[in-house]
């Protein structure tokens, strides 16, 4: 029992000894993050420069993401989720394919409209320089802005004509693809695996929860909605179904949501007078 | 030298530098606070996210008690919070000040009130205890308490009001029910500055001399309803409030009369100055100047005040930023109060008026209504959201005097103030502030009368304090 315990021990030093240099590493000092001081964002005709935001992030922000942007402000320990790490460079909320950076767009509409279900409020009374200024000011918390230019934003098709034929074949996507699995059958966010769920950094998440009226994180029109599922919410176990989902297939899956949810809508109207019924998780595939 | 031959001079002059250095070295040093008042706890904000200067609102602030004490997400309704949470932060600002008031008559060996001479006095002080109570009863539902005393610990209720935020789900209708501020983009209650003078806005009280309307006064809390708006990102706002004519005072003392008030406001976005806003305001309103009387002239009856006559306030409103270390904010006033106040009817229950306006009296021949011009300009230098700069100069002038003859300056006023407020920590926990500031006001000809003329007078006041809430 002692010699297990000792080499329980010694396993434990070295894998110590291995951690803690890469902990060391990733964990950026102010030096190394005053280089990039000079990053700037460019939204339309506006350039934003992160010098300018200073002021602004040390008013706002820095209670939540911490003054080296690692997400380790004061208030850590109290808000769920926790603040975003910008050192990482990776976001939830992206027009951009799963696993890349988003554009300065990207950040400066999610900095106006807020994060729902978080701490996150919306800044919508900054003005637009403020704004830009600000998403300069993220991006030069990390290294990956200097090595990696933004992805390229998906296209999305025009939205086509609600129908129920489109409505019943976004149920079939959502059995075909398992949304189920997490956001359950009604989309109580009650699934098989909603419980086991947890975020890159191994902290629990919950999967969105379509009745409770909530807004969705990343935007709540029929574009923001077919966005976060064909580009997954990076850092979180929503992955992209780019690969899974037509563009066609897309939309129908929108139209579908919008039948779990709260809020009234036109495609709940009409799925109650085809009295659509949930997604069954044992019918056989495209059988349901 | 020996302790014993050091003067009290001497004492203080070599102690005086070294007193501050420590006193300035323990707040530089002071740690933050580890409990959360009210709105900062339960959003996990910072003062400084809603606040200029603590307790002067930014336009997020603003934006925030636009929506009701929302930030308009899923965590506005209180379901959110800790059973323990309880949202409520008290103030008190203990002080050090010294007032000096010239002027005053006094007895002399000439006889009773035979000289006059400036009367200054210095020492140790508090402000009253406020505890602010405020935020959601559920979603869309706001409320705000505030029991506030004087300094003795006299209790009232400062603000008492319950809010649908919202209504059919659009923000341009919420609605307002109770004691509470009218909606002065200027806010008095969150002025950053504390003394007698200085820790009001000249303009938002103003009376002329000898004038009986005290329902004017657009700077005290009032009782009534408002219908407020906003855009969605409160560019564009609007209020329009039913008041009492009460001045804010509980149980009808005074009779049956209303006011109403309106503001309209744009703001714009000037690029890297920030937020700019330009809007105007009106209250227009009637108040009583006959009263019934029992057992004698004098003994008015509460509640029992006829012979409306009317009073309006209205003027414009400019909050100018210049990047993010300076603003200035405006207001200007025009006002006018009718004939029968400016004779000095109307508020007997308080003893402001000694006149009854019974049937059959007549105002004295040649009586005007009076009216007056006054702005203000309030400067800010935000040298980090820690530290802020404060001046203003405000001046009110009379343009008409209700009697033909008085002195056309009678009741002037000018006034300036200038301070700091040093927060030596920002948390989102707790609010605290090294707040210093001297005040000087100058009004023209209502000193004592001694010979023909009135004399001006001349007041300054010099503070010093802790300003803090938890």
């Amino acid at each position: 029992m002692r010699t297990r315990l000792r080499k329980q021990s010694l396993l434990l030093s070295a894998a110590a000894v291995l951690v803690f240099p890469l902990a060391s590493w990733a964990q950026l000092t102010p030096a190394d993050i005053n280089t990039r001081i000079v990053t700037a964002s460019h939204i339309g005709n506006i350039t934003g420069h992160a010098k300018d935001a200073k002021g602004d992030y040390r008013r706002y922000c820095v209670v939540c993401h911490g003054e080296l942007g690692d997400g380790n402000g004061e208030s850590f320990p109290w808000v769920d989720p926790k603040p975003r790490d910008f050192q990482l460079g990776v976001f939830k909320c992206r027009s951009t394919p799963t696993g890349t950076l988003p554009t300065d767009e990207d950040l400066f509409d999610t900095i106006a409209r807020g994060l729902d279900r978080s701490n996150m409020p919306q800044w919508s009374t900054f003005t637009k320089q403020q704004r830009a200024d600000l998403v300069a000011w993220v991006k030069h918390f990390s290294p990956r802005w200097a090595n990696e230019k933004p992805g390229t934003p998906i296209q999305i098709p025009a939205e086509p004509e609600i129908t129920a034929e489109r409505i019943k074949a976004g149920r079939d996507v959502f059995a075909r693809v398992q949304c189920w699995k997490c956001h359950g059958v009604l989309g109580q966010a009650n699934g098989p695996s909603a419980s086991t769920l947890t975020d890159d950094l191994g902290r629990p998440i919950a999967a969105f929860n379509f009745t409770e009226g909530a807004r969705p994180k990343c935007g709540d029109t029929d574009r923001d909605i077919y966005r976060i599922f064909m580009t997954g919410l990076d850092g979180t176990p929503m992955p992209s179904y780019a690969d899974n989902i037509k563009p066609d297939e897309a939309w129908d899956l929108v139209f579908y949501l919008r039948t779990l949810m709260s809020q009234h809508s036109i495609e709940k109207e009409m799925a109650k007078k085809l009295d659509l019924k949930p997604v069954d998780p044992n019918a056989p595939a495209g059988q349901q | 030298m020996s302790m014993r031959k050091w003067s009290h001079r001497s004492l203080v002059s070599a102690f005086l530098p070294a007193v501050l250095i420590l006193f300035f070295l323990i707040l530089s040093a002071s740690p933050s606070a580890n409990a959360i008042p009210a709105f900062a706890r339960k959003y996990g904000l910072r003062c400084s996210a809603c606040h200029e200067s603590w307790p002067m609102l930014n336009y997020f602030g603003q934006k925030f008690k636009d929506n009701g004490y929302q930030l308009m997400n899923d965590r506005d309704a209180p379901i959110w919070q800790n059973p323990g949470y309880w949202p409520i932060t008290f103030r008190i600002i203990p002080i050090w000040h010294r007032v000096s008031t010239g002027k005053v008559l006094v007895d002399s060996a000439a006889g009773t009130d035979s000289a006059i001479t400036r009367i200054t006095s210095s020492g140790f002080d508090l402000s009253g205890l406020d505890f602010h109570t405020g935020g959601t009863l559920e979603k869309n539902f706001s409320f705000y308490v505030l029991p506030s005393s004087d300094a003795t610990g006299a209790f009232h209720f400062e603000t008492v009001m319950a809010r649908l935020d919202n209504v059919f789900g659009s923000s341009w209708l919420n609605v307002k029910l109770g004691k509470f501020e009218l909606d002065n983009l200027l806010s008095e209650k969150r002025i950053l500055t504390l003394t007698g003078n200085g820790g009001v806005y000249q303009l938002y009280h103003f009376i002329p001399v000898g004038d009986g309307n005290i329902f004017g006064q657009m700077g005290d809390n009032q009782l009534g309803a408002e219908v407020m708006g906003h855009s969605y990102n409160d560019r564009t706002r609007y209020s329009a409030a039913l008041l009492s004519s009460n001045d804010g005072t509980v149980g009808l003392p005074y009779g049956n009369a209303y006011t109403g008030f309106f503001t309209f406001s744009q703001a714009f976005d000037a690029g890297k100055t920030g937020v700019d806003r330009i809007g105007g305001y009106a209250m227009v309103g009637q108040a009583p100047t006959t009263w019934l009387t029992s057992g004698g002239p004098s003994s008015y009856i509460a509640g029992s005040g006829v012979g409306n006559k009317s009073f309006s306030r209205e003027g414009f409103v400019g909050q100018f930023y210049f990047g993010q270390h300076v603003d200035l904010q405006v207001v200007t006033q025009h006002g006018e109060d009718n004939a029968w106040f400016g004779q000095g009817y109307g508020d007997v229950i308080d003893g402001v008026s000694s006149v009854n306006n019974t049937p059959g009296t007549v105002l004295p021949p040649g009586s005007r209504s009076p009216s007056w011009n006054g702005v203000l300009f309030e400067p800010h230098y935000i040298y980090s959201p820690q530290l802020i700069f404060i001046g203003r100069y405000e001046t009110i002038r009379m343009s008409q005097q209700s009697t033909p003859g008085t002195p056309s300056n009678l009741g002037n006023i000018s006034t300036y103030t200038i301070g700091y407020r040093y927060n030596p920590f920002m948390t989102s926990r707790a609010g605290f502030a090294w707040h210093n500031e001297y005040n000087w006001l100058h009004q023209d000809g209502t000193g004592p009368t001694l010979g023909l003329t009135s004399a001006n007078i001349n007041t300054s006041e010099l503070l010093i304090g802790f300003d803090f809430d938890f």
